[in-house]
């Protein structure tokens, strides 16, 4: 198999890792309104406090896997990187501004006592993870549908170009498989009233992204699909489907895996559909970036090869650590005092 | 403004800003980590409290560096994809190196330690902070391997074919001597940075008339950076020697630019430490010099000559032409105020930053405490000297290497997206001034309010095997 070819597949990873680990936690993000509000003010903030635990010692790990996407897309494909970027420039800095203040939220929240300070702060929690899961939906599913490219490879369109109803369709899919994914997430990290809530959410949150899944993966797969992506898509179809009998029974494991591996089928026959172009040009087929003449030298591809397989594995091994040491269940009785703004307890490092 | 001048700008803007945090973090997380090993070595209470106190200042600190590094990782794509064709097969892959091996190790070991107490082991736990340093140390090697690609551009071939530039040896790439020099006084002045951030935040808490003994406990943190400073100095300026020297023979526009040196200097050249008058060269009113220093700075000798501006410029027009696709701007000469000064700024307030740290190390020596109202100015000019020095040296390197971008291969006219408008740019500008600018009043409040609580009185740390299932957590945001 060529080298460009193997590249293309670890992209394809390395979304896939993206949205399996940050999926969730845009998922949490989102679910603050719902799961994130109890009886009183004081419960509110101890069960906001449980959600922002769970994903607490991870998040960041999370995001580090567009890091690398990012990073190896420029490294493995850099037209593919140049015109993406510079094409999709206005969702792309909605989305830095988003993960920007999303980011600041969990880790400033908890620095200070006062009401309003934490109440801005859950604010650009929901803000921050709602926007970009559902613009990241918007932008991969303009890029598999394709979008206006010149002879020059640049993306002659605008910013309304992206917002077709495939898009935005692709977009509220993604929004609604990580909210299915995050209560699933929850559910299997807590104990008490927020489990049992967020159980009950995701069956009613997994119904509905199942509509809309299949509607989407319908429409993308009648007009590029080939047998490959429909196994695929059968395969996302049937792990959701599977997560929300799993859930309805109690098992927890079985339902968060489901989604994870919906997502990754879901990423799958994106990428199917793609091949063998990363960026389809809807202005002539003839522009279309391919797998071929978007990427780097065999030289550049050998290396990168090398350490994405030497360092993966690596990767991969401490941060499943990492979800084994913080493996407990949360509950509300575990959140430490609030905290006296004049001293700073253990709790509070 | 074009969209190039606003990407410049942009540019600009947000990569310095990335860098006010970047030191901080790079030197703060080896101290801290220092701290956490030594509590464990020692079970003295005083670092186990200065590990939980600077290591709250850090992760305030470090959340700032981490999400202004994601604009930079999208910005290539986004404002300079012409660059980014051209470049990519090199560019790219340090660049996903430095994920793959930085990034990961930081964010998930920084994760492991904040939240670890309680539930590791404590030596495992004291190693997790050395692991953040050592990811931090990383990705500063790779970025900046990136970044000595532009200033002196080895390992690679230039293919007519698809027009691009194509890496032949990685290898070379890594080790481009623009990179061995750059790359120690990069981590050397990052540690001028954390030790004086340290120094500074003690000095204050040891005036504040804090009991007796967390006095003592602060002057121990103000000596090791005090200590941390003047050692880390050192490096800067002899790893700073040897990087003029190179620079010399990669880019000589760019001494003469330090300079404002318009002709050739045949021997001696001397180095002025201050000039009033114009630096375009018309004319000097005014200046402090100090014979054959820049001679030395440039060729490690005395009575070598060290070329000027015009000449020199006469020389690159001659061997690169007056433009071609790829050079779009034939001046080959920076603005030379900008270089002039910066590099001057540089050194001079890494100079003042030793200055404060020998008087530190010298006033709480023998277990004095620094009184007098004047301390005022080191408490707040020992960390922000060495910040500042970082910018000015950033500022001095990138805009000394105009108009190049991959020099002598690639100007930064030619880098910028064909497909991004000037608007779109101005948009995104605006976007992250105010954006940075709203983060920098809530960080400094929050890290001026830490500083005021002081460390937290000692508590004897729980062991995972003390906890049971129903303990709260050791730490929760
Ligand atoms: C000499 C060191 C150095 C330099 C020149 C740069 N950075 Fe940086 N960067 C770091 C040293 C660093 C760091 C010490 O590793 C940071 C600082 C704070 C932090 O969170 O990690 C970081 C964070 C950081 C992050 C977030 C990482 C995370 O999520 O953990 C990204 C994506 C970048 N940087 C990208 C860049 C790019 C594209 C740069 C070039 C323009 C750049 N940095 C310059
Ligand atoms: C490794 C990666 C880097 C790349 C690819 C890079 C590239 C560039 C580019 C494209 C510009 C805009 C063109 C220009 O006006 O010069 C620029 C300017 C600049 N960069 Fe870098 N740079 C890198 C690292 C850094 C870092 C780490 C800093 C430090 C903080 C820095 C500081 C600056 C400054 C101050 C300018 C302004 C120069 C000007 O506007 O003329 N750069 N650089
Ligand atoms: C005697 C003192 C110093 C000398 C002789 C010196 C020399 C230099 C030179 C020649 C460069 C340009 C390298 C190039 O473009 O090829 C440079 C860059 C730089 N300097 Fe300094 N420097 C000194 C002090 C400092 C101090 C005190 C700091 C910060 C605390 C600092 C931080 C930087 C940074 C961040 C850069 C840009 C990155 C790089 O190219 O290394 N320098 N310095």
């Amino acid at each position: 198999m060529d080298l460009a070819l193997i590249w293309f597949l670890l992209i394809a990873v390395l979304w896939t890792g993206y949205f399996v680990l940050e999926g969730f936690d845009f998922g949490v993000g989102m679910l603050w309104p719902i799961l994130g509000k109890g009886v009183d003010a004081q419960d509110t903030e101890k069960r906001r406090r449980v959600l922002l635990n769970t994903i607490g010692p991870v998040w960041d790990g999370n995001e580090v896997w567009v890091l690398t996407a990012g990073g190896a897309t420029f490294a493995a494909f850099p037209h593919w990187y140049a015109t993406l970027f510079s094409g999709f420039y206005l969702p792309l800095l909605l989305i830095l501004v988003a993960l920007i203040v999303r980011n600041m939220g969990f880790d400033y929240r908890g620095k200070r006592a006062d009401a309003t300070w934490k109440a801005n702060w859950d604010k650009a929690i929901m803000i921050g993870s709602f926007l970009p899961a559902l613009l990241w939906g918007v932008a991969l599913t303009n890029i598999v549908r394709g979008v206006p490219i010149d002879a020059d490879m640049e993306f002659t369109g605008n910013l309304f170009t992206l917002l077709n109803p495939v898009g935005l369709l692709g977009g509220l899919v993604f929004v609604a498989l990580f909210l299915t994914h995050g209560a699933y997430f929850v559910a299997l990290k807590t104990d008490g009233p927020i489990r049992a809530e967020a159980r009950a959410f995701a069956t009613k949150s997994g119904l509905v992204t199942a509509v809309l899944a299949v509607v989407l993966l319908l429409v993308l797969g009648l007009r590029d699909g080939s047998i490959w992506s429909w196994l695929t898509t059968a395969v996302a179809a049937l792990a959701l489907l599977g997560s929300i009998a799993a859930n309805a029974r109690g098992k927890e494991g079985m339902a968060f895996t489901g989604t994870a591996i919906t997502i990754a089928a879901a990423v799958a026959t994106y990428f199917f559909l793609l091949y063998p172009n990363v960026m389809p040009s809807s202005t002539n087929p003839a522009f279309s970036l391919t797998i071929e003449n978007a990427s780097s030298t065999d030289y550049t591809l050998k290396i990168m090869t090398v350490a994405a397989l030497v360092f993966t594995p690596v990767v991969l091994l401490y941060q499943g650590w990492t979800y084994w040491v913080f493996r407990k269940r949360i509950t509300t009785e575990h959140i430490p005092a609030p905290q006296d703004p004049g001293r700073i307890s253990a709790g509070t490092l | 403004m074009d969209a190039l001048d606003l990407a410049r700008w942009q540019f600009a803007i947000t990569t310095v800003y990335h860098f006010l945090f970047v030191p901080i973090t790079i030197g703060m997380s080896a101290i801290v980590a220092y701290f956490h090993i030594q509590w464990v070595r020692t079970h003295n209470p005083d670092y186990l409290r200065l590990t939980k106190f600077f290591g709250k200042l850090f992760t305030i600190n470090f959340a700032l560096g981490l999400v202004t590094g994601i604009v930079q990782e999208f910005q290539f794509g986004m404002n300079w994809s012409d660059y980014s064709r051209f470049v990519g097969d090199i560019f790219g892959a340090p660049l996903a190196f430095e994920a793959l091996l930085a990034f990961f190790l930081e964010s998930t070991f920084l994760g492991l330690w904040i939240f670890g107490w309680g539930k590791l082991p404590e030596k495992l736990h004291a190693l997790t902070m050395l692991l953040v340093h050592i990811g931090t140390v990383f990705s500063a090697y790779f970025i900046l391997a990136a970044n000595s690609f532009m200033q002196n551009p080895v390992g690679y071939e230039y293919n007519p074919a698809t027009g691009r530039a194509e890496m032949t040896d990685f290898l070379a790439v890594l080790t481009n001597k623009v990179q061995l020099v750059t790359f120690p006084h990069v981590i050397t002045s990052a540690y001028m940075v954390g030790g004086a951030v340290i120094m500074g935040v003690s000095i204050w808490l040891m005036r504040r008339g804090t009991p007796a003994a967390d006095v003592a406990m602060y002057r121990k943190s103000a000596r090791i950076g005090a200590i941390v400073t003047l050692v880390a100095s050192l490096g800067v300026i002899v790893t700073g020697d040897l990087q003029g020297k190179i620079m010399t023979e990669v880019q000589p526009m760019k001494m003469a630019a330090a300079e404002a040196l318009y002709e050739t200097s045949e021997s001696c050249a001397p180095f002025s430490i201050f000039t009033i008058g114009t630096p375009d060269g018309a004319a000097e009113k005014f200046a402090v010099t100090v014979p054959c220093v820049l001679g030395y700075m440039a060729t490690g000798s005395f009575d070598k000559p060290v070329e000027g501006i015009n000449p020199l410029r006469e020389r690159l027009i001659a061997e690169y032409g007056n433009g071609s696709e790829l050079v779009k701007d034939a001046t080959y000469t920076p603005y030379i105020p900008v270089t002039y000064w910066s590099f001057r700024f540089m050194m001079g307030l890494g100079f003042v930053t030793m200055a404060m740290a020998a008087a530190v190390l010298w006033a709480t020596r023998k277990g004095g405490t620094p009184r007098s109202t004047w301390w005022t100015l080191v408490i707040f000019g020992a960390p922000l000297a060495p910040v500042f020095a970082n910018s000015f040296g950033w500022i001095f390197t990138e805009i000394g290497r105009q108009p190049w971008l991959v020099y002598g291969v690639m100007t930064t006219a030619t880098g910028v997206s064909p497909s991004v408008s000037s608007a779109e740019v101005l948009i995104s500008m605006i976007v992250y001034t105010l954006l940075y600018a709203a983060l920098a009043v809530v960080e400094i409040k929050l890290f001026t309010d830490y500083v005021k609580k002081g460390a937290e009185p000692f508590e004897q740390p729980k062991t995972p095997d003390e906890l049971s299932e129903d303990s709260p957590l050791q730490f929760a945001y």
